[in-house]
């Protein structure tokens, strides 16, 4: 299954994602939010869409690996 | 003339005299701000209890007290045209920009620091610079710190209300006794062309629906705080050509459901903010425009016209920011809160507020007794206290009153690009156009220059009343003008 990940030049460090993550798989490592590639299952059967890129407020920034 | 007593002065007084006297020459640098203009005497005193102490709900008090903001919630959950969630400056002051974001932990560390330091601290509000409901669990988190330190802050948050049903009960139980709501449509329509989208219930909306959805939480949570008696703020962003013509029905609606304070706020659009609005060249309204819809909503809930539209990370008394001597980096490690002087000058105030009461009434005799039909309107350069104390070539905004023989009413702020001292105003006459349609300015002194050019432009400008209230100079001023007897001026 394929990951998300977080392109960092344009994260605005808001968190959202880190407490809408179903699965716990976002947390800041060194000042930025990272996705464990692991533990994201891009929301399947949780939600209809993954929740990162959903509340992320920036465009094109929480985006399949 | 007495030289310029900088705030500093207010903190190092330790007798209640000593700082009653610093408050008079110098005092908190204020400046409108958010709130009502209503005094003790237009109010329940029971209300007037709750908000004496808070700058942004009471006009009055913005004079005397100071809030802080801290920037524990970065998270949103809806997206506003008028935001851009990247832009962050320390020289920026707006709503949503912070320099930089604090945990819980920090925060306390920095409300306890500015409370030892700042007197006249009486309010701490969570902005943003997300959205305080929504970034909830951050939210709480610093509330609970910080009121088992310093247990008599007043706790405040602002909020686009899509979470904030969610979480009514527990700002009741929190004692949070006033609550913001950013409110611009109560029409979806007119919403979808301010918010692109919201992410409620796990989802993103967009379009009609998502400014359907907002526009039902708005209201529930209005109606829900409402029948808990906390205090609520409705701010509205006017736009031009979007909702400058909706907000008197927005105002009507949120006064049916209880609001106890409207403040109608101008677009902030520049293109350097990176904002759509500001990209796509929306335009903000002039001063005139706003005073013209702020003067049509008066009769609806209590107007509030001294919001100076501080960022989420702001510290001080309106209309002055000096969250920047208070970044993470100055903050010690280890730090103890001492009431000691936020105790004594509660004191001061207290009679400070007596004598300028007993000011506001001789003033009011004053125009009362003019027989005149002349309106004017003074701008004032003040840096808090409820006086004229600030030199003109210090001022970065004008406070601004309507005097008539029916009395004298705060009625906004206008800032100044530049402070005169900083850009002059030879050139872009930003200071001109800001004064335009202003009768008099009144200022503690002014230089010979700045006022020559003030003459040729055709703005009076006057410095016969340093120190004075505000009120009793310009009544004074009225009466000399328009012909009747002054009081005596209360020093």
């Amino acid at each position: 299954m394929m990951a998300y990940k977080i392109v960092d030049s344009q994260c605005t460090t808001c968190g959202a994602c880190e407490f809408e993550c179903p699965n716990g798989a976002i947390s800041m490592k060194r000042s930025m939010y990272v996705i464990d590639a692991v533990k994201c299952t891009q929301c399947e059967g949780h939600y209809e869409t993954p929740q990162c890129a959903s509340v992320c407020p920036m465009p094109d920034t929480c985006v399949p690996a | 003339m007495a030289n310029f007593v900088s705030l500093d002065n207010l903190l190092r007084p330790t007798s209640a005299d000593a700082m009653r006297e610093a408050l008079k020459s110098s005092g908190c640098s204020s400046s409108s701000s958010c709130g009502s203009s209503a005094g003790v005497a237009d109010l329940p005193l029971a209300v007037w209890n709750r908000i004496k102490d808070h700058p942004c709900y009471s006009e009055e008090a913005h004079h005397y007290f100071a809030r802080m903001h801290v920037a524990v919630a970065p998270a949103c959950n809806i997206q506003c045209h008028y935001c851009n969630r990247k832009y962050d400056c320390a020289n920026e002051s707006r709503p949503g920009v912070v320099s930089e974001k604090l945990t819980p932990e920090q925060a306390l560390r920095k409300v306890v620091t500015v409370a030892n330091e700042v007197p006249q601290l009486s309010v701490l509000g969570i902005a943003g610079p997300g959205d305080a409901c929504y970034d909830w669990q951050k939210t709480k988190a610093t509330f609970s710190l910080v009121s088992k330190q310093i247990p008599d802050i007043k706790l405040c948050i602002s909020t686009n209300g899509l979470a904030l049903p969610d979480h009514v009960d527990e700002l009741a139980d929190m004692n949070v006794d006033h609550v913001t709501i950013t409110i611009n449509m109560i029409d979806p329509e007119i919403g979808a062309k301010i918010y692109p989208w919201i992410f409620y219930k796990n989802k993103r909306f967009s379009g009609l629906e998502a400014s359907q959805i907002l526009h039902q939480r708005q209201m529930q949570g209005l109606e829900m705080l409402t029948a808990r008696g906390i205090l609520t703020k409705i701010n509205s962003v006017m736009i031009p050509g979007i909702n400058d013509k909706h907000l008197e029905a927005v105002n009507t609606e949120v006064k049916k459901r209880g609001a106890f304070l409207h403040n109608i706020m101008p677009l902030i659009s520049d293109p350097a903010h990176g904002t759509h609005y500001g990209l796509t060249g929306q335009r903000g309204p002039k001063h005139r425009e706003l005073k013209a819809l702020q003067d049509a909503c008066a009769g609806g809930a209590n107007l509030m016209r001294h919001c100076r539209q501080c960022r989420a990370d702001a510290v001080g008394l309106l209309g002055e920011d000096r969250g920047q001597e208070f970044t993470l980096d100055q903050l010690p490690d280890a730090v103890t809160y001492d009431a000691s002087k936020r105790q004594a000058y509660r004191a001061v105030v207290a009679r400070e507020r007596r004598d300028h009461v007993a000011a506001k009434q001789d003033a009011a005799m004053t125009l009362g007794a003019a027989d005149s039909d002349a309106s004017i309107l003074v701008a004032i350069a003040t840096k808090g206290g409820g006086r004229i104390n600030q030199h003109f070539g210090h001022a970065k905004e004008f406070q601004i009153y309507e005097a008539s023989s029916a009395g004298v009413t705060f009625v906004g702020h206008r800032k100044l690009d530049d402070a005169y001292c900083q850009g002059g105003f030879g050139e872009d006459a930003t200071l001109i156009r800001t004064l335009e349609d202003i009768d008099i300015v009144l200022c503690s002194k002014i230089g010979d220059c700045p006022k020559q050019e003030l003459d040729t432009a055709g703005i009076r400008v006057s410095d016969e009343w340093p120190y004075e209230y505000i009120e009793s100079a310009i009544s004074t001023y009225y009466a000399r003008e328009y012909g009747a007897a002054p009081q005596a001026l209360r020093a």
